[in-house]
């Protein structure tokens, strides 16, 4: 256990509240960070089933198997990012999750040739949401993200801009508090990222929120 | 721009992968039994095909799988891809020009 | 100036809203839904221009992308933007343009001089002239491009912001004419994701230049409003207007840009200027028109001689009169169709001089019952006026109308329409590698086999009826909608149906006869932007230049800005009459992308200043910053160089960090090293085949350092290696390489080795990492440490232990890059900072000194340990290195075949060396070049270079380390190096380690 004080997110330095406009009017575009969100890296053999069997077993869900698809258990989401590559998530911004998702995970997984990594500390997670995220991540992304194309528990890992990145839609327009999308950006990118958003949701005004 | 067609993610823009050069060239197994020649040619040498070339590619962006590309070098066509240590599928070989 | 020229009613134009302009300094003004062409037409301004060879006075000659004369510098100081259409910019309030390429004036041009020298200036003349002698090109080259440019780009940086977005759609549709607009209706009315795209501020292309047309049975205005409405009202149809379709890549990839705020006088500081739109399209319909083309006569190129269907345009769209009198010069109908509407209009028509011998057609018929004089089998053989045209001369055409019989009467007038017949608009088509065939009924290429998804309609598919068009459209936007693979959900709808008359018949007459004998008529031009004439064109043919692609290339015909919009067709007609082919055999010169040129800050779009590229940094860098740190750029890492104190030097800086390391403490921040977690089985079998040394034995807890090779045998990476458990490595690669490094492993992990139980995953960012180095290393982590014993039998040299520090949860390795007891501290990156304000609080007692990557360097330097990428350059293998310790006999690894190849073990390799200078307090600059004597003159053998060097404060002079051919059997001998003043200094070569041989200061 580390003391939450000693810890300091990517981008708190920025000071995000207080950035961006506030004219009282719905911002159609709103950036986040999501602080010290879980996220595990996990290998195995996808094709498997014993091993998909044991990961359910242990997380009482599904890992998903079809390119691009999420699977939600309790607090934690599976993330698909390759045949044999999946990120586990818990977005609740507890520090601790990461190490303690990991070790789960290890436990039910020893004899499998897999790997289970806690990489939370280096990624960032930046939220955006708002009418027009959709058009500002599609300014800097290829990948199709219009709604019949890109749905809701849909996850890529892509370019944004001159990033790596991992989007995962986590809420679509129907949703209650309107799209939402969840930025995956290597830790050390997360400024570029962010100031690069800033800067593409301009034109439609954008408010930056903690 | 190419789309590629990435056998596990499915189609996406050029941007997203890297290149990996000719596909199919086996690394030697034992090197230290091969002549200085078939050496050099395993590491220096590759066709440079006027038509249907099968090649590497890397989606690097992506999943990171590396696997194979079906691509016509004249018209840009691509004709297939298909998982590392497959079998290239059947098609034309014929160059089209 | 009032607007003389405008008619008193009609036209898209907003009468009540005045715009004031200013063109080469005169004010004028114009209406909203004015081009910058119409409103200086409106005001009577034909002289826009200075032709680019010959300076000879040009005026506007169409309404359109095609323009070749009218080209403006817009706007002042950084905003100005050189070579703009003044047909294509939409008229502001306030707008500034003034033209280009004359000096000191438009009216007095003194290039034009340059006219007169005509005949000494033929095709090819600058190619011919300025052969030799070489070094002359410059001057010659300085003072044509100020004869002969075109606009001027601003020096100061470009104000505005640009946007680029990717983009994705059903269907594309370029163009919305008519036969685009039936086209977006078609596909938009199925529910597919379309995108109209419009070069223009309004939707109708042709349909606005004509007058009285209907579209199932109401006027083609009212139709395009209610279409507009139909299609604003689907929700998957987006409209671009302002939007240029410039350029047609693989894959349906179609590059467009949309002018944002260019038409704007107040421009909303939020918007971008333009807008770059990437865009994959799954199924394109290009319905992008036709230009018309002019017909090549003696002197055709005089302000006032325009296209038959730009004065149509002016005068139905603009409500402009092109002039006051006009003559058609025509060799199809649609020079009937101008005459008729400038009638309507009010100008008087002198004649339409038609070189068909029987002009017949529905517009020909109209033109005859309204009583206009048709002055059929004739031509026009030259023209008068200077700065515009004042008179023509005609001449009637023998029955076969190749040659013009005496000359015959001369007409006045201040406007000539031509028209000789028209060019689908097949730039996209030709772009997207589709192959154009010649129509020999239409005069024309039109779009053969399609090699992408797309398909053409309407007049860029050579159906020039309005019917067709339509119909054509409909139905390409239908296929469009099956081609993508959905289905037509709702009813398409029927064809909208309307009047179907085209351009023919027509007689193509490529070069107008003259009736004077060659060289002595006027000059007749094919090519207006580049100033080539018909007698250019053969004068290439008859000096040995027959493809038609070394003719454009040798008389730049269909090149510059315009890329031929006007001039192709006729070139290549003049070719094949002249060679006695056919069309089809000459062939086409290739279009080439942009369709009209493209600002460059749209491609730059957002990619500026501080989004540049990423500028990672690391979670210590704020104290870093507060520091005042300079940084140096590794990679997109920002890392800290050196931290001066005030008034400090680097060197002094520099000097003071080194010093303090080797003699009390330094800290680092090594957070930007690379880190990969290796698991699985299978890990010290992959670590066997990756790094030149054995892994096998490796006992966990302890660290290996290991050289990476590429298979050609050359290194590509070093670093530590330790081993956390049985099957789980933590592997560090250098700070740049860290991404290369990882995809070097996971390539031959997926394509050689797929039977290995092993996984890779980047850790470098899930640790932030401190070092200290020196010799209050240890007592120092030993006031912070908890649950690790740090004495030297514990914790030995190379080897790595969990623990905490401060309170951290810390993972302590034991290895040193500076020759000192040093330390790397590892934490969970957002604990980063918190560990190093614990490090240099609890460090001040020692005096802990931060240390950048200049002192590391010195630091290693004095160490004789090797920077991959400093020492190596992709051609230094492990033996080149003197690092045969480290490459196993036994075991295979990748690039271990290559270094037995002959090449490898020559004994004249660049070796690695120390190099110390005779002066110790000369430092050599990195690079230098060495030589074993000095020669009076070059060339002298070079022997290797400088790889590295510092002035080293531990030894108290100038070190240095070089690769030199054979070194290693140099030892001792005295090499020289090249001196920046281009002077030489005596060295000495000696080993690469300079301290503590024995290493007796890290094992400590």
């Amino acid at each position: 256990m580390i003391e939450r004080y000693l810890r300091q997110s990517p981008l708190a330095h920025l000071g995000l509240s207080g950035r961006g406009q506030d004219d009282g009017a719905p911002a159609q575009v709103r950036l986040a960070e999501r602080p010290f969100s879980g996220l595990v890296n996990l290998r195995g053999p996808g094709a498997d089933q014993t091993f998909l069997d044991a990961f359910e077993a242990a997380a009482e869900y599904a890992l998903p198997t079809a390119a691009g698809a999420s699977s939600v258990g309790g607090n934690t989401t599976a993330l698909w990012l390759g045949p044999r590559e999946w990120a586990i998530v818990d977005a609740r911004g507890e520090p601790d999750a990461g190490p303690r998702i990991a070790s789960r995970l290890r436990a039910a997984l020893a004899g499998f040739p897999a790997a289970v990594t806690d990489i939370s500390e280096s990624r960032a997670c930046i939220q955006i949401s708002g009418a027009k995220a959709r058009a500002t991540l599609q300014k800097g992304c290829p990948l199709d993200l219009h709604p019949r194309a890109f749905r809701q528990g849909q996850c890529a890992q892509t370019r944004l801009a001159k990033a790596s990145v991992l989007i995962h839609l986590t809420a679509d327009e129907s949703a209650q508090g309107g799209l939402a999308f969840d930025v995956y950006v290597a830790r050390s990118f997360a400024e570029y990222v962010w100031f690069w958003l800033e800067d593409a949701a301009c034109e439609y005004g954008a408010n930056a929120k903690l | 721009m190419l789309v590629i067609p990435c056998p596990y993610c499915g189609p996406r823009c050029e941007i997203e992968f890297s290149y990996g050069g000719q596909a199919h060239i086996a690394r030697p197994e034992d090197s230290a039994a091969i002549s200085d020649e078939t050496w050099a040619d395993y590491v220096f040498l590759r066709d440079n095909t006027k038509g249907v070339f099968l090649e590497r590619w890397v989606h690097a962006h992506g999943c990171r799988q590396w696997f194979n590309v079906a691509r016509h070098t004249v018209t840009y066509e691509i004709l297939a891809s298909y998982e590392t240590g497959a079998k290239p599928p059947k098609l034309d070989f014929v160059t089209q020009v | 100036m009032t607007q003389s020229f405008r008619l008193p009613e009609g036209g898209l134009i907003d009468r009540s809203h005045r715009l004031g302009f200013r063109f080469d300094g005169r004010d004028y003004m114009g209406y909203a839904g004015d081009t910058l062409a119409s409103a200086l037409l409106a005001n009577g301004v034909h002289l826009v221009g200075r032709s680019y060879k010959y300076h000879r006075p040009r005026g506007i000659l169409s309404a359109g992308a095609e323009e070749p004369n009218a080209l403006v510098q817009l706007g002042e100081g950084a905003r100005s933007e050189p070579n703009l259409r003044a047909t294509q910019i939409d008229l502001f309030d306030g707008l500034r343009a003034r033209s280009q390429n004359r000096w000191p004036s438009l009216n007095f041009d003194i290039g034009a001089l340059n006219n007169g020298l005509s005949r000494f200036l033929p095709a090819g003349f600058y190619y011919k002239t300025f052969m030799w002698p070489a070094s002359f090109w410059m001057k010659y080259e300085y003072i044509i491009r100020h004869a002969a440019g075109l606009g001027e780009a601003p020096r100061e940086r470009d104000p505005d912001h640009y946007d680029k977005t990717f983009a994705h759609c059903d269907v594309l549709v370029v163009g919305a004419g008519p036969a685009g607009l039936a086209a977006a209706l078609a596909a938009g009315r199925s529910g597919a994701r379309v995108i109209l795209a419009e070069q223009d501020s309004i939707l109708g292309g042709s349909l606005w230049s004509g007058s009285g047309e209907t579209i199932g049975g109401e006027p083609v205005q009212e139709w395009i409003a209610t279409t507009r409405r139909e299609l604003e009202g689907m929700e998957e149809v987006t409209i671009l207007t302002r939007t240029l379709a410039y350029g047609y890549f693989d894959h349906n990839f179609v590059a467009l840009v949309e002018r944002v705020t260019d038409h704007l006088s107040d421009r909303p500081a939020a918007l971008p200027r333009q807008r770059l739109w990437k865009l994959r399209a799954k199924q394109v319909v290009l319905a992008t028109g036709a230009i018309e083309r002019p017909l090549v006569f003696a002197d055709n190129d005089r302000p006032g001689i325009m296209l038959a269907d730009a004065c149509r345009t002016y005068v139905n769209r603009f409500a402009v009169r092109p002039g006051k009198k006009a003559v058609v010069f025509t060799n199809n109908e649609s020079g009937h169709l101008a005459a008729l509407d400038m009638a309507a209009a009010g100008i008087n028509i002198a004649a339409i001089v038609d070189l068909r011998e029987d002009p017949m057609g529905s517009a020909s018929e109209r033109a005859e019952a309204a009583g206009l004089r048709v002055v059929p089998g004739s031509a026009v053989v030259g023209t008068g006026g200077q700065r515009r045209v004042k008179q023509v001369h005609i001449a009637r055409l023998n029955a076969d109308g190749t040659q013009a019989l005496a000359a015959g009467e001369t007409l006045d007038c201040d406007v000539l329409a031509m028209s000789g017949g028209w060019s689908p608009t097949l730039h996209l088509f030709s772009q997207s590698r589709g192959k154009v065939r010649f129509d020999a009924d239409l005069g024309c290429f039109v779009p053969g086999a399609s090699a992408q998804a797309e398909r053409s309609a309407g007049a860029c598919n050579g159906a020039f009826g309005l019917s067709d068009c339509l119909a054509q459209g409909f139905a390409a936007g239908k296929q469009a909608v099956k081609d993508a693979g959905l289905k037509i959900g709702r009813q398409a709808g029927a064809t909208p149906r309307a009047g179907n008359d085209d351009f023919l018949p027509a007689r193509w007459t490529w070069e107008v006869p003259s009736d004077k004998p060659s060289g002595r008529a006027g000059k007749a031009f094919v090519d207006f932007q580049n100033d080539v004439t018909a007698n250019d064109l053969k004068l290439a043919l008859r000096e040995g230049y027959q493809s038609i692609e070394h003719v454009k290339r040798y008389t730049a015909t269909g090149m510059g800005t315009d890329q031929g919009k006007t001039g192709n067709v006729n070139a290549i007609g003049i070719v094949a009459a002249a060679q006695g082919r056919e069309i089809p055999d000459v062939g086409v010169t290739t279009f080439r992308p942009p369709y009209t040129p493209v600002t460059f800050g749209v491609f730059a779009g957002r990619d500026v200043d501080g989004l540049l590229d990423p500028n990672r940094k690391t979670p210590i860098h704020s104290w870093h910053e507060q520091a005042g740190a300079v940084f140096e750029d590794v990679g997109q890492w920002k890392r800290p160089w050196y931290f001066p104190k005030a008034g400090e030097s680097m060197s002094q800086a520099v000097k003071r960090e080194v010093k303090a390391t080797r003699e009390s403490i330094g800290i680092m921040d090594a957070t930007t090293l690379g880190k990969i977690d290796i698991q699985g089985k299978d890990s010290a079998e992959f670590l066997n085949r990756i790094y030149t040394n054995a892994w096998s034995k490796l006992a966990v807890g302890r660290c290996r350092y290991g050289l990476m090779l590429n298979e050609a045998g050359m290194v590509i990476d070093d670093g530590v290696t330790a081993r956390l458990d049985d099957f789980h490595y933590l592997m560090t690669t250098t700070t740049g390489n860290a991404a290369p490094v990882l995809a070097h492993l996971e390539e031959y992990l997926q394509t050689e080795w797929p039977d290995l139980d092993v996984h890779l995953t980047s850790v470098t960012e899930q640790f932030a990492t401190a070092t200290i180095a020196g010799p209050n290393a240890r007592a120092l982590l030993a006031e912070l440490a908890e649950g690790i014993d740090l004495a030297p039998q514990a914790l030995p040299h190379m080897s790595i232990r969990d623990g905490r520090v401060a309170g951290i949860d810390a993972r302590i390795a034991r290895i040193s890059f500076t020759g000192e007891m040093s330390y790397e501290i590892n934490v969970p990156a957002s604990c980063g900072l918190a560990l190093w304000q614990a490090l240099m609080t609890a460090g001040a007692k020692y005096g802990i000194t931060p240390y950048g990557t200049e002192a590391m360097h010195v630091l290693r330097a004095e160490k004789g340990f090797i920077i991959v990428g400093q020492e190596t350059d992709g051609s230094v293998t492990p033996i080149d290195l003197g690092m045969d310790w480290i490459v196993s006999k036994k075991k295979d690894f990748v690039g271990k075949r290559s270094l037995t190849r002959p090449d490898m073990i020559k004994s004249d390799r660049k070796q690695l060396v120390g190099l110390l200078t005779d002066d110790p307090k000369e430092i050599l600059a990195e690079g230098a070049q060495l030589v074993e004597r000095v020669l009076p003159a070059p060339p002298m053998p070079m022997i290797g270079h400088v790889t590295s060097s510092y002035e080293s404060p531990n030894l108290g002079r100038s070190i240095a380390l070089a690769l030199i051919k054979g070194g290693r059997a140099r030892m001792g001998q005295k090499v020289q190096a090249s001196l920046a003043n281009g002077g030489t200094i005596a060295c000495t070569v000696t080993g690469p380690v300079f301290l503590d041989p024995e290493g007796t200061r890290l094992n400590d």
